[in-house]
């Protein structure tokens, strides 16, 4: 390993290389998931230069990495507010209120869903089904499920985020 | 509980997901047994006398499926645990992840030294967090304890275990396109034949299991295929994690015995319907399982011959129930928007057929409505059956043509009246929910 990396991407290598020694040999495609998503973790999306590197690094063409930039829709080419509100809409959610739930935080934001605040601090998304219709309705804010939300519950969460 | 357990046998702590509190519940002790008792074909042999169906959807025999894997045919040989977990309605694998991961890795190592694999995985969804964080201190545990990576009790075997996270397809929950997610590319699922067993990941023979049918190995090699068959019916052995949401008082994760009445779960075991309501509808196992009316749901039993003679399936074990007052018009429209959101856009049926659905409810219930949009849904999702290389545009299909049948009057009446019978509501008794 010999190519010239950009800072968030070096700053990963041991990361991936510890992964690499439980996978087979030449399972290099294998990283593209696991290694744009610690890309994202670290940058908060995904940025040309990363692609170039991982081009680099695990020698796949650069159009796979395209492809699942675009295919897989938790994969971000730009970056978002510091809170990242994911509202599900799938239907339990919406049998326990996401649809009041998601007007809400419209409201109070000032945003529709798929915008973000002027200030950068809030980006809203409607979601699909999270896995949590037991504890529905739920948002997700950044990696962490609010789950059991009602609207004044979601006010003093907001209230919270800095 | 709703008959016996199986896999939700121990109070849920703050560390009951700890490996010494597992190894305190008698874990690991099966894949001793396996590993210095039994020879791997022994292994295959008790899973397939278990009877076991696959818990994720398809109730495909467990034992089957491992069949076709020849482990010395000189050749890798890959295990893959789906916990991608995107149909909606479901969330039990979750309560395993979360509470009891390592009996998926203890069950993945049996199933591993049965199928001689060396390197195996987890394809878990990208939105998963608590689980992935719980599931993967628990994989260090077992590297650090030398469960994986490491031969087995003086044995050649080692398997190494990773997740891969997947980043918000629902479609990468079908085995086949979850494979090409692991491969590292869009996750378009494949054409089949040839199975998934013989030629899956990188063309090598692959199997994916779910989350919950592999957790369920252990507990079958350490009690024994007879003693697991005595648990659930002769057709459907053992039992299922049932998330169940929805309108109903205690939604949750249960584990049913098959064969409990579903009456009882439901009025019993879940506390009814909110505020008291009658059952309106119920999709038994997933949306993409066909929907049951109250009146159906009296008198099964929760096993797959009660449910397939009902019309429908046990599916993933996600149950949501609906109750009286909800307009399922818009219910139906929630669907077919997920399932147009979610095609991945290979097949022409499924891309284009998703789309126009999705524009014959919303024109439906915008009050554009026309009475032929009725049978046009259904001749679209006949037109799509068997057309598209994984099941997803079928699914959609089913259920829209469930939908149909059971509640055709409020599809008529929202069209006629250019509003909906029951005031397009879809969260009943709002006023009665205590959120905790």
């Amino acid at each position: 390993m010999s190519a010239v990396l950009m800072p968030v991407v070096e700053g990963l290598i041991p990361e991936f290389e510890a992964l690499k020694k439980r996978l087979p040999p030449n399972f290099e495609s294998t990283l593209v998931m696991p290694c744009l998503h610690r890309v994202q973790a670290v940058r908060g999306y995904v940025a040309d230069e990363d692609i170039v590197d991982l081009v680099k690094y695990l020698g796949v063409p650069r159009m796979q990495i395209e492809q699942v930039l675009s295919y897989y829709t938790m994969f971000r080419r730009k970056p978002i507010g510091r809170w990242h509100l994911q509202a599900c809409r799938n239907v339990t959610c919406s049998m326990r209120g996401s649809e009041r739930l998601v007007d809400a935080l419209s409201r109070r934001l000032g945003i529709k869903p798929g915008e973000t605040t002027a200030d950068g601090r809030f980006t809203l998304s409607e979601v699909e089904c999270l896995g949590s219709c037991g504890t529905a309705p739920v948002v997700m804010v950044n990696e962490a499920y609010h789950e059991n939300l009602s609207t004044e519950k979601l006010d003093e969460l907001l209230g919270r985020l800095s | 509980m709703p008959g016996t357990p199986l896999l939700m046998t121990f109070p849920v702590t703050a560390t009951s997901h700890l490996l010494a509190e597992y190894r305190a519940r008698g874990g690991y002790e099966a894949l001793e047994k396996a590993l210095t008792t039994m020879q791997p074909a022994d292994v295959t042999k008790e899973v397939t006398a278990a009877g076991i169906l696959g818990h994720g959807g398809a109730a495909f025999p467990v034992g089957r499926k491992w069949a076709v894997i020849k482990p010395n045919d000189g050749q890798p040989h890959y295990l893959c645990a789906n916990a991608d977990e995107g149909e909606p309605g479901t969330f039990k694998d979750r309560w395993i992840l979360e509470n009891n991961p390592h009996q998926l890795i203890e069950s993945m190592l049996l199933a591993g030294y049965a199928l001689g694999v060396r390197n195996a995985f987890v394809y878990m969804r990208g939105e998963f967090d608590l689980p992935y964080r719980r599931l993967q201190a628990a994989i260090e545990e077992a590297y650090e304890a030398g469960y994986v990576g490491k031969p087995l009790f003086g044995t050649v075997h080692v398997m190494d275990l990773v997740i891969i996270r997947g980043a918000g397809s629902y479609v990468c929950g079908e085995a086949s396109g979850l494979l090409t997610s692991i491969e590292g590319k869009k996750g378009y699922p494949r054409n089949r034949p040839p199975r998934l067993t013989v030629r899956g990941l990188y063309q090598r023979p692959t199997v994916v299991n779910n989350v919950e049918t592999l957790s369920n190995v252990a507990v079958i090699i350490r009690m024994g295929s007879e003693a697991f068959r005595k648990v659930g019916t002769a057709k459907s052995p053992g039992t299922q994690l049932v998330s169940i949401s929805g309108h109903v008082v205690r939604p949750g994760v249960y584990e049913v015995e098959h064969g409990y009445p579903l009456a009882k779960f439901i009025y019993e075991d879940c506390g009814g319907m909110i505020g008291g309501r009658k059952l309106k509808g119920l999709i038994p196992g997933g949306i993409s399982a066909k929907v049951l009316t109250g009146e159906d749901c009296a008198e099964l039993t929760y096993d797959h011959g009660s449910f397939d003679k009902a019309g429908s399936a046990l599916g993933s074990g996600g149950m949501i129930a609906i109750a009286e007052g909800t307009c399922m018009v818009r219910l139906l429209q929630v669907m077919l928007r997920f399932w147009h959101h979610e095609s991945c856009g290979q097949c022409t049926p499924c891309r284009e057929g998703m789309g126009w659905m999705h524009r014959i409810i919303d024109r439906i219930v915008g009050g554009q409505g026309r009475m032929e949009d009725i049978d046009q849904l259904i001749a679209i999702s006949d037109a799509n059956d068997g057309t598209t290389i994984c099941g997803m545009g079928d699914a959609a299909g089913y259920a829209t043509v469930g939908f149909i049948a059971k509640f055709r009057d409020e599809f008529e009446y929202f069209i006629q009246n250019k509003r909906s019978k029951y005031g397009g509501v879809l969260e009943v008794g709002a006023t009665e929910v205590a959120h905790a």
